[in-house]
């Protein structure tokens, strides 16, 4: 079993592995097991997380390290990168800026394929921990909520799993973000198939009083031509104690991180900040992913 | 008598009713290039009762079968193909949207796995008159011709 992207997992794929994730710990269920970390990106997360979820789990890790110090650096096609690796590892986790890097690698390779972000592409892993989180938090079924989704809703990975996995329980869900980064064209398609009840618009404000949840990403800086431009519509897509007077008092605020500026630090020091509890997550989570598809 | 622009093949394909100046991406659909030994033609801005101008394309001895021939729909849906033995047209058939396009077509997104050099042809999936890129998801939907590999 790969883990590719949420659109392809069922309703009660993701709730399987979230009720696993609650009731994994101190189990050594891959004692003997190796996992392949290949990151051909940056992550101090994904790769932490996987890496000490494996070690509770009994198992151990191989990691590829930097792509500088590895044979990728000679020109290796990936195709050729997880066949090496498939003979050392029992099952593999990519992290690759180009899109569909995962999908690419499950054809290539018998071993499971976990997909740890490709590009701007999907991140399931980070959903499924994202999920974990809300259910911790809010009382209701995921069905029920009104779900706010701001900042880069173009280039984020994380939003495009979250939208593609909460349209499955049929969330309510508000887009905010600057118009040239609102979400892409699959998404909306995919949204739409599903019949979602979903909103884009520019600002969180109106929306905030009505929201469960509400997800903030963050704005990369190269995504604009100039400087100027980034911090005027940075500053208009950052979370401060201000911005949640009008939230309701339970709302969840979430964040993949890292953040930059997207939330002000006096925000941490309210009930609404979760995302260090989320952060967190990511070791259960991502333990009852390698139990279920090791 | 009607001006003979194009002459009768005695065996191969004749992709009919492409629509005006869309002849040479049917061949580029079809895989004809200069490697190609068969005998082509092609007649453009022909007049039609139907379409008011249309183009053909002819290719000798080698037979395209509906499979091949529904890649056309792609930028023809309303081509139809004849193949021809003996100088006879033994089959007829109109083409319709394939529900997977394969190696036909390369990925609007540069940041796709399969704009690199990675050993893989790329694969589009048809629903709902979009084509979706297998890997990266991207959505084609206009400027076909672009994207002919």
């Amino acid at each position: 079993m790969d883990i590719i992207d949420t659109r392809e997992m069922s309703k009660d794929d993701i709730l399987r592995l979230l009720e696993r994730a609650s009731e994994v710990e101190g189990s050594d269920a891959l004692d003997g097991c190796v996992l392949a970390l290949l990151f051909f990106e940056p992550s101090t997360r994904t790769r932490m997380s996987f890496d000490a979820a494996m070690k509770r789990l009994g198992g151990d890790t191989v990691d590829m390290g930097s792509v500088e110090s590895s044979s990728v650096q000679k020109g290796e096609t990936l195709a050729d990168t997880v066949r090496v690796v498939e003979g050392y590892a029992d099952a593999l986790v990519l992290r690759h800026p180009r899109e569909g890097a995962a999908r690419l690698a499950s054809e290539f390779v018998d071993v499971p394929v976990i997909n740890a972000g490709d590009g701007a592409g999907h991140h399931p892993t980070q959903t499924l921990l994202d999920l974990y989180t809300v259910r911790e938090n809010v009382d209701a079924p995921l069905g029920d909520l009104h779900v706010g989704i701001m900042g880069d809703l173009k280039y984020g990975r994380t939003v495009h799993s979250l939208a593609l996995a909460l349209a499955k329980f049929g969330a309510r869900i508000t887009f905010a973000s600057p118009p040239s980064l609102r979400v892409p064209q699959n998404v909306r398609t995919e949204l739409e198939r599903a019949g979602v009840e979903y909103e884009e618009v520019e600002g969180v404000d109106e929306a905030i009083g009505s929201l469960d949840v509400l997800y903030a990403t963050r704005i990369q800086k190269e995504r604009f031509p100039d400087e100027q431009e980034y911090e005027k519509v940075a500053g208009e897509y950052r979370v401060t104690t201000e911005t949640l007077e009008t939230a309701r008092d339970d709302l969840v605020l979430m964040h993949p991180l890292p953040r930059v500026d997207e939330i002000a630090p006096e925000v941490d020091r309210t009930e609404h900040a979760k995302y260090f509890e989320q952060a967190h997550n990511g070791v259960p989570v991502r333990m009852a992913v390698l139990d279920t598809v090791m | 008598m009607e001006e003979l622009k194009i002459r009768p093949i005695r065996n191969g394909t004749v992709v009919d009713h492409i629509p005006q100046g869309q002849a040479l991406n049917v061949l580029r659909v079809l895989g004809v290039d200069s490697s190609t030994r068969d005998v082509v033609s092609v007649a453009m801005n022909v007049p039609s009762d139907a379409m008011g101008r249309k183009d053909i394309v002819k290719v000798e001895d080698t037979e395209i079968d509906s499979t091949e021939a529904d890649v056309i729909a792609l930028i023809a849906p309303e081509a139809t193909v004849n193949v021809v033995r003996d100088y006879e047209v033994r089959e007829k058939y109109d083409v319709s949207m394939p529900d997977e396009i394969r190696d036909v077509l390369s990925c609007p997104n540069p940041s796709c796995i399969t704009n690199s050099r990675e050993p893989v042809e790329t694969v589009f999936d048809v629903r709902d008159g979009e084509m979706r890129c297998d890997y990266c998801g991207t959505v084609l939907r206009d400027e076909i011709a672009e994207h002919l590999v």
